[in-house]
């Protein structure tokens, strides 16, 4: 099925969209949210479970402090106000890999509330509002099988991994962002990005979006342009990667945009996103249409954070991120534009690693954004899951530096690294990437490249110095790449001049 | 019948003290009882246990008598026997609660009341008969047949833990553990002439109770005698931290209130009567037995007087919006995707697991659990919620404020336990809201969280059947309902020359049966 859309530029004409994002955060506690299984990824499936995380009859849930702290500690990051006193409610609706049929969920009084926070784009700062941060269970995870699809229609059967059943989750859930405009797709994926960098240093979650635990809802809807109003929405679920992110708003603007114009109405309904083919399709119908007949767990005491507990916890909270961006320009130098290009790329704190690994702010920019990035846009991936890591950059970098390699080289040292050859020094070695700095080996090809091309020659030698660049590529392409370009350079212009 | 079945609880531990009996012969002398007067639902008997482990209790006494001959005793009540309603998880022992649905489920873990039973050695006898989902008042809702009445075979033994009382009423165990949401420990307690003690709300650990109503349900004993029930309410009581709601403060000390209330008096003691709990439409004969215990009070030297709680009126509709909320919620987890029974629905080829949750859910609840799941759900949907949920928690919080009034004029408050004395097997079962009343009086003890007991107060004069008298103390002050509790036993034995059981009928012996799960009884 495909879908008819309108041009994104002719939509923004016609429409004002509004976003509200909704992001679940997997923390990484030790344990689950109300029980003392551990909640690693990956684990072989139904091995992390108990009574209470499987919903045994009788079984009792008893809060995981550990996850109300980093509840906290998000929501007073995002500016927050932190409840004196709050409950759990159960969402009650009947699913199989939902081990009660209810989630243990917050419902009109969650533990966060009334926080912003400011997204930069293209040097423009949007305030993102946020309306509230709220903890939950996650559910298990469904496989259906036999479908080509892998969704449950034409299924034969489905198989239950109870093992993500009851692991924390924060919910943080934005009031709707207008006036972005043109610039809405950016501001969503700057709010994920900037989210996600937020609880990177807050050291509450793995924060991978490949691997789930971050997963972002797109809410949007168009309204007339200039009225200011709210029209009817569509929930993208699972949206995960910052790139899809962006990608969900544009597709979902041009879409609505194109059913509006024709004079139709949008349904209100979930929609799944297919990174594939960067499109979505229609999922249930559903969203405020279904009861979910919430009402306080009876089986939990109410958390009532202490006042004293909570600025503890303001004390240990992570340098604000957008002082943080100001300090690391200033100590990286970096032009207005380039950070803007780093901070769009999600690239800034994998930079800061990098940095700390021993690169130069230049070096790590350079790799990150442009053949990393481009190797991570490829793969449809994070940055940080490219298979490269911030310190082997480094070293890349220190294998340039000392001139045993050059970046053309240093290119098929990437290839070697995403294919776990080794080490980036192991790679050169086993794939013979080093250039060649013998002169005598070097020489020869200059006095070829020389005889080849008598009239650059002759050029440098009346005195065109910037001629060499012919030769030094001439030398290059007989070494295959291999060879140290400045002393080339060296060696041509000591033989001509 | 073996006389050694006869003895308190507490009897039983001095005998075995003494060496004069062993765990093991005691525990034998259970299961020979129960196998002489138990029978299954459709074999006549008294239909006390679902499930009877005889291999395992008497594995555990085994070891209880090691345990006595080494001086390693784990409690006082090391080596007497206990039975268990079936609604508290048992690793290895079927737990139905009553239900079709969970038929041959065998948790895989122990509700925390259970381990300390095992940590403090007593053999467990097996599982005893309830309504289904602890939903009635007469066990009749148990999917397994109902449970008789010891003092007359055709009347129902209350409910919903009418196993419970009918095992400790028929002699067939010294002691057992009920659970009581709007009374079914308390009122089964009552007409089967038995004692029961709803403990305060978080006094004893809910962890592996499989709930009803979260916010209501406590585990309790059920006994034969008020410092039996104070023996097994300590043993079982206390912090646990597998279940928030349990109170971290230590308990009072029960056992020491009842052994002091024994000697009966009563001086300075105050005794609230609630006028809303009793009178007009109340068992003239139930009446009858409690004004008498009320002058034997008065002549211990109690101080009664007349308090009235005026939302009282409203408990009952109250607990019947509250209860089925939860209770919906609670049981949609009986879905057949993870245990319990599975039934695929007729006429389906490739059924979903909604059609098989539906089959298998129609199938596997009885009528009375059906009519509150929807209740429940109807009363929590939106647009209703405020109307039925919101408006009963107010409610809950007026009864409250009337409790805690009428706690700063007395000490405790009294009331009979249930308006009748036990109706025939199937005189009420067609009538839901008749059913209903006889929660009447125990039922705001639950919405309030205070604690509570049942003690036999006497045979009604027109049918000649067993009344409670129930006692209801401040929440923590559990002790000052056996201190009151354990003076009027000892004023009513005194009255009766002995314990109100020695005038039950004989039971008729039945053959054996083998019980649902494949035990034999």
């Amino acid at each position: 099925m495909t879908e008819t859309l309108l041009s994104f530029e002719e939509s923004l004409e016609k429409f004002d969209p509004a976003m509200g994002l909704e992001v679940h955060v997997e923390l990484s506690t030790a344990t689950k949210m109300f029980c003392g299984c551990p909640g690693d990824f990956g684990a072989e499936p139904n091995t992390q479970v108990c009574p209470t995380c499987l919903g045994l009859p009788g079984s009792m849930p008893v809060v995981n402090g550990k996850a109300v702290e980093a509840a906290i500690r998000i929501g007073l990051a995002l500016n927050c106000e932190i409840a004196e006193w709050c409950r759990f409610a159960r969402k009650n609706y009947f699913y199989p890999d939902m081990p009660k049929n209810f989630q243990t969920s917050q419902y009109d009084e969650p533990i966060c509330f009334d926080g912003f926070m400011d997204v930069d784009v293209d040097g423009e700062t949007f305030r993102v509002e946020i309306e509230r941060a709220h903890m939950e269970e996650d559910t298990g995870k469904s496989l259906h099988v036999g479908g080509s699809t892998g969704r449950i229609h034409g299924a034969s059967h489905s198989l239950v991994d109870y093992n993500r059943a009851g692991i924390p989750l924060i919910e943080i859930v934005t009031r709707p962002i207008m006036g972005a405009g043109e610039k809405a797709p950016a501001v969503a994926r700057a709010y994920v990005a900037q989210l996600r960098d937020l609880i990177v240093a807050l050291d509450v979650s793995d924060a991978r979006m490949d691997q789930g635990s971050i997963r972002a809802d797109v809410n949007l809807s168009l309204a007339p342009k200039g009225t200011g109003a709210l029209g009817i929405r569509t929930e993208t679920k699972n949206v995960n990667s910052l790139r899809s992110v962006e990608r969900a708003v544009r597709f979902e603007m041009q879409r609505h945009a194109a059913i509006l114009d024709g004079g139709g109405s949008i349904v209100q309904e979930t929609r799944h996103w297919h990174e594939d083919t960067g499109v979505t399709t229609s999922g249930r119908e559903k969203s405020d249409a279904e009861d979910y007949r919430y009402f306080p767990e009876p089986d939990l005491v109410p958390v009532a954070p202490s006042r004293e507990w909570v600025e503890e916890l303001r004390g240990t909270l992570p340098e604000n991120p957008t002082q943080k961006r100001a300090r690391l320009q200033a100590e990286w130098g970096f032009s207005d534009l380039e950070m803007r290009d780093t901070v769009g790329a999600g690239a800034l704190l994998i930079i800061e690693e990098t940095v700390a690994a021993g690169a130069t702010p230049q070096a790590a920019r350079k790799w990150w954004l442009s053949d990393l990035a481009r190797r991570a846009n490829d793969a449809g991936v994070e940055l940080a899951a490219v298979g490269v890591t911030p310190a082997q950059v480094a070293a890349v970098q220190q294998l340039v530096d000392a001139r045993t390699i050059n970046d053309k080289l240093a290119r098929q040292v990437f290839d070697g690294l995403v294919a776990g050859e080794g080490t980036p020094e192991e790679i050169v070695e086993k794939r013979g990437l080093a250039v060649v700095s013998d002169d005598g080996a070097l020489s020869a090809a200059v006095d070829k490249a020389i005889a080849d091309n008598p009239d650059v020659a002759d050029k440098i030698r009346a005195g065109k110095v910037a001629a060499a660049g012919a030769l030094i590529g001439s030398v290059m392409k007989e070494m295959r790449g291999q060879a140290d370009a400045g002393r080339v350079r060296e060696l041509i212009l000591e033989k001509l001049t | 019948m073996n006389n050694i079945l006869r003895k308190s609880a507490a009897e039983l531990a001095d005998l075995l003290a003494a060496g004069e009996t062993t765990s093991v012969a005691l525990t034998q002398a259970c299961l020979d009882r129960i196998r002489a007067v138990d029978g299954g639902a459709d074999g006549g008997g008294i239909h006390a246990f679902l499930h009877v482990d005889a291999e395992g209790a008497l594995a555990q006494a085994q070891a209880s008598d090691e345990r006595r001959a080494k001086g390693e005793l784990l409690s006082a009540l090391d080596g007497v026997p206990i039975a268990v309603k079936d609604v508290l998880a048992t690793t290895g022992l079927p737990t139905t609660c009553g239900s079709k649905i969970l038929e041959g489920w065998i948790p895989p873990y122990d509700a925390t009341v259970v381990t300390r039973l095992k940590e403090a050695g007593l053999p467990i006898l097996g599982k005893t008969n309830m309504d289904e989902f602890a939903m009635g008042s007469s066990t009749e809702h148990s999917a397994y047949g109902p449970t008789r009445n010891p003092w007359d075979l055709d009347r129902i033994p209350g409910g919903s833990g009418g196993g419970s009382a009918a095992a400790v009423a028929a002699f067939e165990a010294p002691l057992a553990l009920g659970t009581d949401t709007g009374g079914s420990i308390r009122q089964p307690g009552a007409v089967t002439g038995t004692v029961g003690v709803k403990p305060t709300y978080g006094g004893v650990s809910r962890y592996g109770l499989v709930a009803m109503a979260n916010s209501l349900d406590q585990v309790g004993p059920v006994t034969r005698t008020v410092l039996d029930s104070a023996l097994l309410h300590e043993l079982v009581g206390g912090h646990d931290p597998k279940d928030s709601t349990s109170i971290a403060e230590p308990m009072p000390a029960l056992v020491e209130a009842a052994r002091q209330g024994a000697t009966g008096d009563m001086t300075g003691v105050r005794v609230g009567v609630i006028k809303e709990l009793g009178g007009e439409g109340w068992q003239p004969g139930v009446m009858a037995r409690f004004r008498e215990s009320l002058d034997l009070l008065v002549q211990a030297g109690a101080e009664v007087v007349e308090v009235s709680c005026p939302s009282f009126v409203h408990a009952l509709a109250t607990y019947y919006l509250i209860m089925p909320c939860e209770a919906s919620s609670n049981l949609a987890r009986f879905d057949a995707m993870r245990y319990g029974i599975r039934v695929q629905p007729e006429g389906v080829a490739a059924p979903s697991a909604e059609e098989v949750m539906r089959a298998t859910r129609d199938a596997g609840f009885g009528d009375e659990v059906k009519r509150r799941i929807i209740i429940g759900t109807y009363a929590l949907s939106s647009g209703y919620y405020d109307a039925y949920y919101g408006q009963a928690q107010k409610v809950r919080t007026l009864i409250k404020r009337d409790f805690d009034a009428a706690f700063e004029q007395v000490d405790v408050l009294v009331s009979p336990t249930s308006p009748t004395t036990a109706f025939k097997l199937g005189e009420k079962l067609d009538e839901p809201l008749k059913m209903y009343l006889n929660d009447l009086a125990t039922i705001p003890a639950n919405l309030a969280g205070v604690p509570g007991i049942s003690l036999p107060a006497g045979l009604a004069e027109e049918d000649g059947l067993p009344v409670g008298f129930q006692v209801l103390a401040p929440a923590m002050g559990d002790d000052r309902l056996y201190r009151v509790g354990a003076a009027l036993e000892a004023l009513l034995a005194k009255a009766w020359g002995g314990p109100l059981l020695e005038k039950a009928p004989e039971i008729p012996v039945v053959e054996p049966v083998e019980t649902t799960n494949g035990v034999t009884a």
